[in-house]
């Protein structure tokens, strides 16, 4: 038993260093073709670390301003997290305290999550070019908004519904109003569920590819697009791939890095009480 | 300190009418207690006068003017809850100036109403902690803080010591007479435990399915119950009720039981009870009305051999459950007397603070008490 036990730990280590190298490989490898020389790209048998971490392949994006698809997609992906999580959390509050659209309003909403993109994106396209909004920002940020909308609106819901009523009626008779209410106590109490919806939110329209690739021309293209274009017909550009590619990963890193307590604690909320 | 006026109240939840026509007045500083069985509609009341519920009929005036239609914040009015409802992202002394704040109270004004009101309630070193450090009682006086700061019009109480411990409670119970008395305000305070109700209220608001059943100074309501509900609901033990008849003998009345056991009734009780003579009635008569019979018999007092089935000593009065007829009996004795199960016991029934019941309409008819 004693012996058993002795042997079980280090087996347990080695096989999660194993897994661990297994799934972080893929990133390493992406992070340091970002920063080989074409000849060590090429290079067999591959070139397992670089002999000098050289920049040339982020310069090159920024000069032809290529990096400026990342600011696209920050741009759209923030601003639509942003409008999503406050029209949403008003819709949830209003399901949750106002019983708005009685029992199946929620679940109609959530639905709307369920459609595949690319049954609609053809449509929506032939609306935007009537409209006129074809490779504009407030295109892009109403759609994703839209499509972000539903996942807020049920997220928020949960975590709305697990503040206690009475922390609300209080500061009605204590002297609140509503919105002063939903700013003051609704807004602090669901305040880690606010935050891991918002990641995910904002991770959605980060990774979005094919709204893009249908809705963008030449003005707004994000970092998803702009990364296709480097697999030619003749050849593959590895050393843009990978760069453009660390440039599209490190913002959701350090998002969900900062937000890492409240990421959490918001998914594990929701997880008590459906 | 404000008066409050209700008239013609209803209010109901889709199908069920949960108040069915509330009219009330509670006087400026008074103390009335709201208290019923679960589901009476108590806390709904409550929550009209906060303005957490509409209404769907009837008025309720705070100091003559109407608020039906005014939001809970403007009608100056400050709710304890049962839960204490306090802002666990907040710190004591945040959670005591809420509503100041909230009212854009001036800061240096804020902290010195905050200061005074922990001081009154003792909790004036907790300023600092947060409600998860805190102990039941401790954050029901911060609770209690974050309304008296406010110095509203009406307090309004929503079973707050419910979710205390029997000890806990008591000594709460006592701080919230306390403030009553220091604060002279109106204060309206819903449970349903009578012993709160008792001890608390200036006036009892009896309630029972959405209706006032009586209202009226606690010992009042304990001596003159209008209902047989009334009668069962305040006091414990619980009013001991018999069935039986009325019959007359002669110029004087008497209760019947079912095996013939006869209990003479008193002129006082007697005197309106006369209409009732050849009818099914109900006797009641309170534990504490019911003795050991001491060899002299008392005035108004009717003695009865029986059986002891149990006893129960509490410490400072024992009870005994006897049998009367097809009745258990439960008396209230010496904490000291010598009594056993199966053994037979002498009781003397004070026939004087017995009242009698109409068993049709529930309402009494006659007290022993005279008015």
């Amino acid at each position: 038993m004693n012996a058993r036990r002795r042997l079980a730990l280090p087996l347990r280590y080695a096989a999660a260093i194993a897994f661990t190298l297994f799934f972080i490989f893929p990133v390493y490898w992406l992070f340091i073709i970002s920063f080989k020389t074409p000849a060590e790209i090429f290079s067999y048998p591959p070139v397992w670390y670089p002999k000098s971490i050289q920049f040339a392949n982020y310069w090159v994006l920024f000069k032809d301003g290529d990096a400026f698809t990342v600011w696209n997609s920050l741009v759209l992906a923030s601003i639509s997290t942003l409008i999503a999580m406050v029209l949403g959390t008003m819709c949830a509050y209003s399901l949750v305290r106002f019983r708005t659209g009685g029992e199946n309003l929620a679940v109609w909403i959530i639905s709307q999550r369920l459609m595949p993109p690319i049954a609609i994106i053809f449509p929506i396209f032939l609306l935007y070019v009537w409209l006129g909004w074809v490779d504009t920002y407030h295109g892009l940020i109403i759609l994703y908004t839209a499509f972000s909308l539903p996942y807020v609106i049920w997220m928020m819901r949960g975590y709305i519904e697990e503040v206690p009523i009475e922390l609300e009626e209080s500061a009605l008779v204590d002297g609140c109003t509503r919105w002063e209410v939903l700013w003051k106590v609704v807004f602090p109490m669901v305040r880690a569920g606010l935050f891991a919806t918002a990641v995910f939110t904002f991770v959605f329209a980060w990774n979005d590819f094919i709204f893009a690739l249908v809705l963008t021309r030449t003005e707004v293209i994000t970092y998803t697009v702009q990364v296709t274009h480097y697999f030619g017909g003749q050849s593959n550009f590895w050393a843009k791939i990978a760069a453009m590619s660390v440039l599209g990963t490190v913002p959701i890193f350090l998002a969900v890095a900062t937000m890492q307590r409240f990421l959490v604690r918001g998914i594990s909320m929701g997880a008590v009480k459906g | 300190m404000a008066e409050l006026t209700i008239h013609g109240l209803h209010k109901r939840f889709g199908p069920v009418e949960v108040l069915r026509g509330i009219d009330l007045k509670v006087s400026s500083g008074e103390f009335a207690v709201l208290v019923g069985p679960s589901g009476c509609g108590k806390s709904t009341l409550l929550r009209t006068i906060a303005g957490l519920e509409d209404i769907d009929r009837g008025t309720i005036e705070i100091d003559g003017r109407e608020v039906n239609d005014v939001r809970p914040r403007d009608r100056d009015i400050a709710m304890v809850f049962q839960n204490y409802a306090l802002y666990p992202y907040m710190n004591v002394s945040d959670n005591i100036a809420f509503g100041l704040r909230a009212r854009r109270t001036p800061e240096a004004e804020t902290q010195r109403r905050v200061r005074s009101a922990a001081e009154l309630l003792g909790i004036g070193g907790l300023l600092e902690r947060y409600p998860r450090h805190l102990s039941g009682g401790q954050r029901q006086r911060v609770a209690i803080g974050r309304a008296i700061v406010r110095n509203p019009k009406l307090f309004l109480f929503d079973e707050p010591l419910s979710n205390l411990d029997a000890q806990l409670r008591d000594e709460m119970r006592s701080e919230i007479k306390r403030l009553h008395q220091d604060l002279a305000a109106t204060m309206i305070y819903v449970t349903h435990d009578q012993i709160e109700a008792m001890t608390l209220a200036d006036r009892i608001v009896l309630m029972n399915s959405g209706q006032i059943e009586q209202v009226g100074a606690p010992l009042d309501l304990y001596d003159r119950p209008a209902t047989r509900f009334v009668a069962g609901f305040l006091g414990s033990p619980k009013i001991n009720l018999l069935q039986g008849r009325l019959v007359a003998n002669g110029r004087s009345l008497a209760f019947e039981a079912s095996d013939g056991t006869s209990l003479a009734l008193p002129a006082a009780l007697a005197a309106a009870a006369h209409a009732h003579v050849d009818r099914s009635v109900t006797l009641g008569v309170r534990p504490q009305h019911i003795g050991e019979a001491s060899g002299i018999a008392g005035r108004n007092e009717v003695t009865l051999r029986t059986a002891i089935e149990l006893v129960q000593p509490t410490g400072s009065r024992t009870y005994v459950t006897a049998r009367l007829a097809d009745a258990a009996v439960v008396a209230e004795t010496d904490a000291h007397a010598a009594l056993k199960p199966g053994a037979t016991i002498d009781l003397a029934f004070d026939m004087g603070h017995a009242i009698l019941i109409d068993p049709e309409s529930g309402k009494v008819f006659a007290h022993g008490l005279a008015e």
